[in-house]
């Protein structure tokens, strides 16, 4: 027999706790108990990392000097449309301290957009043209600055509006694919379809088509609520710009990389510069933050690599400020037309979705699955569109399509609440069928204290406080092609390899806590060494994959190397493996508590240097949804939100967020909470502040800086309080799951219906400002 | 509070820095462009030694860095922040903004912070610079660190340092802070990962151990 049954923890601890059966694979490990039974999972386990962190030692891609090293700075377009005629490098060519200038041509007999052009089409601003390697950065940008490109300017567009008009400036007129780490995760959109700018719709996703009959579904309806939501574009904005330093030795090209997937770079550059995928290394030990955008080598990547190799010297390149806004990435914008029928006692019967968004010059503006499942309905139907505008191309954010897609669908409900004279959070009891979610409305609601609720707009003062909540779904994605490896060394020492990265949500240190839980050994005593394609290959850290991918096979790894290690044990004792134990950094025998040894000792039996053991990720136990990797289950999450709204100058604070989540089988708990009040705080960023600025007329950006691109500071973090409910479902050998999206997803829904709660008046559009919340009063009074 | 202006020779109109005038460009900008004009780090004024003129070449500087001083040969377009980083290998200090808007950067000039990231290397002349690798001492962390890793107060790392500098500074300087003093002291710090709730906490409890 190939597989064997084991009972599982099932279901909610303190709601539904039960236990189910699941054949798994005969060689994976036995099941763990719900985690108040273990020692390591699910505690508040110090960041292994945090040490480098504190200390500044920490080796980010930027602070990376290797001997001989040279600084590159990458020429990018400054007109958002144009054919180049002619790049005059002779001046820069000449500057003292400037070893090499590398123009990015057109492939030849290739031609593309660019017709018969040497270089390709310039379609936005800060698109790369070239790059310059010079002794300094300093010398760099000098010469950059020297660079003359002759443009042939051509007409542009850069409002979404504008461009979805009949007579607008066509940015491609070809169809366009898909970039690799562009817009909503595991949609594909159709650059091909769809007249002009426009192209598509996206009408179904993974999960499926329309549904139903619309018609009749509305038709049904006792209430309708139609609305228009609109939601801005925003820049990612990670501390560390997008870049590499690239050392292309004689053998193999090492590429240190600011990345969120060490073996996507390491293909991307294998491929651009038909090397095998084994003559290239990519490496990430530390990276300062991605949020989604940092999957791909880019144009910096091949950039720093053909100056490598025109140098024969490592090149350092990463972005300044403003490139990282004009040219890595962006969550696109949205216009979103909903319409939702229901009956009277709040039944839905119908949920019309469309919508239009830019991802500039790329495709992925959809707004993902959201109105499609979160909640039940019979009929509905969704078009999105993707309007091409000459802007930078956008990239995947934390839950990519779905935070738009919220900010519109949770409005709503609570709109038809109020039609239907029901409490917003009564309401989503009758229609929404998640346990999860039901149990984080109620333990939520307490903690935050719902029932202080006022009708909307009976707040009195100049400042009017309000309550509000939005609801998410993220689904359970797996990456299978997730492998691990561990080496016990003789003497003692335990290692983890996996080309995994940890881009600063704690992978390191829940790696190690699996490993340490299964061997029986403290955190301390594992050393963890991921983010480097030498290693198996592991998932890129996007779609919050990775704990759901990466800790199964560390398990299994783990489990393997320790039946190795037991089996040498029970040769010395004279006994079975099965019959041995380790616990506290001993192995023990069930039966005879006199024989005892510790690790350590244990490790001396080997005949080997080191057991090495390596896992895959094996399919979920019961499968898949769909086979892929979508896992059954979902990643529900409730969050509420108090705000205070002042109506004589219209600023908006956050006061409070209660935030109740979940993610299967929780690892950390602290680096749980990090997670989700980072995704807190960028979503009331996404609420209230932050929106890239573009001059119309230039195609430029305005704010493509700090100062003037508004995020939170200090002053801005409401207090947040986090609710980790723990969700049993017997699906893998540590049945965990991430939480990066879900954390990001309902709070600006939560705030707009908060805000509302307030003034009594609802805002269709993000950001929320002092601007229009003034405005919006003025409509009232 | 102490006093932002340190320099009495700062009143001059010529003097006006760059950040004081970024600070005033950031009023005049549309939408959903706030203020932010929330960098706590002290200002000194660039006043170079009359009548040298230096460069464009580079040119040989003594500067005392967490105790120790070096010689560095630096072009005068040279930032502190480049010099620490580039020039002396002390890579914890972090540029991010690159204009004096996001605190990552900080550095102690004489104690006080600073952004590294405008300020000229040659116009530090014989102050002492701290940087972050100089805040643990003879290998023990300093109770901010320790809280730090305690509370989780760091996730991708970029912005700890220049976190951990402006929470130093605080709690070496006020004994007895409350969260709006914390508040107060990393107003200018930017994190994109959100961890300011964790480094609150953590300053707190960092000057609570420290009584």
């Amino acid at each position: 027999m190939d597989t064997r049954k084991e009972k599982f923890p099932y279901g909610i601890p303190g709601h539904n706790l039960g236990e189910i059966e699941r054949e798994i694979p005969m060689e994976e490990p036995p099941v763990w108990p719900v985690n108040d039974e273990l020692k390591v999972i699910g505690k508040r386990v110090k960041r292994i990392d945090a040490l480098e962190k504190v200390t500044g030692k920490a080796i980010y891609t930027s602070d990376i000097k290797l001997p001989g090293m040279l600084y590159a700075k990458m020429l990018r377009s400054n007109v958002p449309h144009a054919t180049i005629s002619s790049i005059d490098v002779s001046k820069a060519s000449s500057l003292p301290g400037v070893h090499a200038i590398h123009l990015i041509e057109n492939a030849p007999k290739e031609g593309g957009d660019g017709g018969t052009n040497t270089y390709p089409m310039v379609k936005y601003v800060g698109q790369p043209l070239g790059g310059v390697a010079a002794e300094s950065l300093e010398i760099a940008k000098e010469a950059v600055s020297l660079i003359k490109v002759n443009y042939e300017k051509k007409p542009f567009v850069i409002d979404m509006e504008s461009a979805m008009e009949i007579n607008a400036p066509i940015v491609f007129d070809a169809p366009i694919t898909q970039q690799q780490d562009g817009g909503d995760v595991g949609e594909t959109h159709d650059g091909s379809k769809g007249e002009g700018n426009v192209r598509g719709p996206s009408t179904s996703s993974f999960f499926g088509g329309p549904r139903g009959n619309l018609e009749e579904g509305f038709n049904e309806a006792d209430v309708i609520v139609e609305r228009t939501y609109r939601t801005q574009v925003h820049t990612h904005m990670p501390l560390e710009t997008h870049g590499v330093v690239v050392d292309w030795g004689a053998d193999v090209m090492t590429v240190y990389a600011s990345t969120q997937n060490t073996a996507a770079v390491r293909n991307e550059m294998a491929s651009v510069f038909n090397l095998p995928k084994s003559k290239v290394r990519v490496i990430c030990e530390f990276m300062g933050g991605g949020f989604g955008a940092k999957h791909s080598a880019g144009s910096f990547g091949p950039m720093a690599a053909n100056l490598a190799k025109k140098t024969g010297r490592p090149v350092w390149l990463m972005l300044d400020r403003k490139e990282e806004h004009l040219a890595e990435g962006n969550r696109p914008n949205s216009i979103q037309y909903l319409k939702i029928g229901a009956k009277k006692d709040g039944t839905l019967t119908g949920i019309q979705q469309r919508s239009h968004g830019t991802a500039g010059v790329g495709l992925g503006a959809g707004v993902g699955r959201i109105a499609q499942i979160l909640y039940p309905c019979p009929n509905f139907a969704t078009e999105q569109y993707d309007v091409l505008t000459n802007a930078g191309p956008g990239a995947a954010w934390r839950a990519p399509g779905n935070v738009q897609g919220a900010f519109g669908l949770e409005q709503a409900i609570d709109e038809m609440a109020e039609k239907l004279d029901l409490d917003p959070l009564r309401y989503r009891d009758r229609i929404d069928t998640s346990e999860v979610r039901k149990v984080e409305r109620q333990r939520g609601a307490e903690l935050f204290g719902w029932s202080r609720r006022q009708p909307p707009g009976s707040s009195t003062g100049v400042v009017k406080k309000g309550l509000g909540v939005g609801q998410s779904t993220w689904p359970r994605f797996v990456t299978l092609d997730s492998s691990v490896e561990i080496k016990i060394h003789k003497g003692g020492g335990v290692e983890i390899r996996s080309s995994v990265q940890d881009i600063g949500t704690g992978t390191k240190t829940i790696i190690a806590q699996v490993v340490a839980e299964e061997l029986g050994l403290q955190v301390k005593d594992i050393k963890v060494n991921i983010g480097d394609t030498f290693f198996p290959v592991g998932p890129g850290s996007g779609g919050s994959v990775v704990t759901g991918s990466i800790t199964p096979p560390t398990r299994n790894a783990a489990f393997e190397a320790k039946m190795a290690l037991l089996k040498l044990v029970a040769k010395k004792w004279e006994t079975d493996s099965s019959e041995l134990y380790v616990e506290d950094g001993q192995v023990g025998h069930k039966a005879n508590a006199d024989l005892k040894m510790s690790f350590k000792e244990a490790t001396k039996l080997m005949r080997t240097s080191q057991i090495s053991k390596i896992a895959s990720r094996s399919d979920d136990y019961g499968g898949f949804q769909q086979p892929w990797g979508l896992a059954y289950g979902d990643l529900g999450s409730v969050q509420f939100a108090e705000v205070s709204v002042n109506t004589e100058t219209g600023f908006v604070k956050v006061d409070r967020i209660v935030a109740a989540h979940s993610c299967g089988r929780p690892l950390n708990i602290g680096q749980l909470e990090s997670q989700i009040n980072g995704g807190v705080i960028q979503g009331v960023s996404y609420a209230l502040y932050e929106n890239r600025v573009m001059d119309n007329g230039t195609g430029h950006m305005m704010n493509a800086n700090i100062d003037q691109y508004k995020v939170p500071f200090s002053m801005e973090i409401p207090e947040i309080e986090t609710i980790i409910v723990e969700e049993y479902s017997g699906r893998s050998s540590t049945d965990a799951y991430g939480i990066g999206e879900p954390a990001n997803i309902a709070t600006a829904a939560a705030i707009a219906n908060a805000v509302y709660n307030a003034i009594g008046v609802r805002l269709y559009e993000i950001p929320i400002t002092p601007s229009s919340i003034l405005k919006a009063l003025r409509n009232v009074s | 509070m102490e006093k932002k202006d340190q320099d009495p020779e700062s009143k001059s109109a010529k003097n006006i820095s760059r950040r004081g005038f970024i600070r005033g460009a950031g009023l005049s900008t549309a939408g959903s462009v706030l203020l932010s004009s929330n960098v706590l780090a002290f200002d000194y004024r660039e006043h170079p030694a009359k009548g040298k003129e230096f460069g464009p070449g580079a040119m040989t500087i003594k500067m005392k860095v967490n105790g120790i001083t070096k010689s560095i040969s630096v072009e005068p377009r040279t930032t502190l922040a480049a010099a620490l980083r580039d020039h002396l290998g002390l890579t914890g200090t972090k540029v991010v903004c690159d204009r004096g808007a996001c605190s990552a950067c900080t550095v102690y000039l004489d104690g006080k912070p600073v952004n590294s990231c405008i300020m000229s290397a040659l116009d530090v002349g014989d102050k002492e610079v701290t940087t972050i690798e100089g805040i643990a001492k003879n290998g023990e962390l300093h109770p901010v660190q320790e809280a730090f890793i305690e509370h989780d107060a760091s996730q991708c790392g970029y912005c700890t340092p220049g976190m951990v500098m402006s929470c130093v500074h605080l709690v070496e300087n006020n004994p007895n802070p409350n969260l709006e003093d914390v508040k107060d002291a990393t107003r200018g710090n930017l994190c994109r990962c959100g961890t300011y709730p964790h480094v609150f906490k953590a300053t707190l409890e960092a000057a609570k151990k420290m009584i």
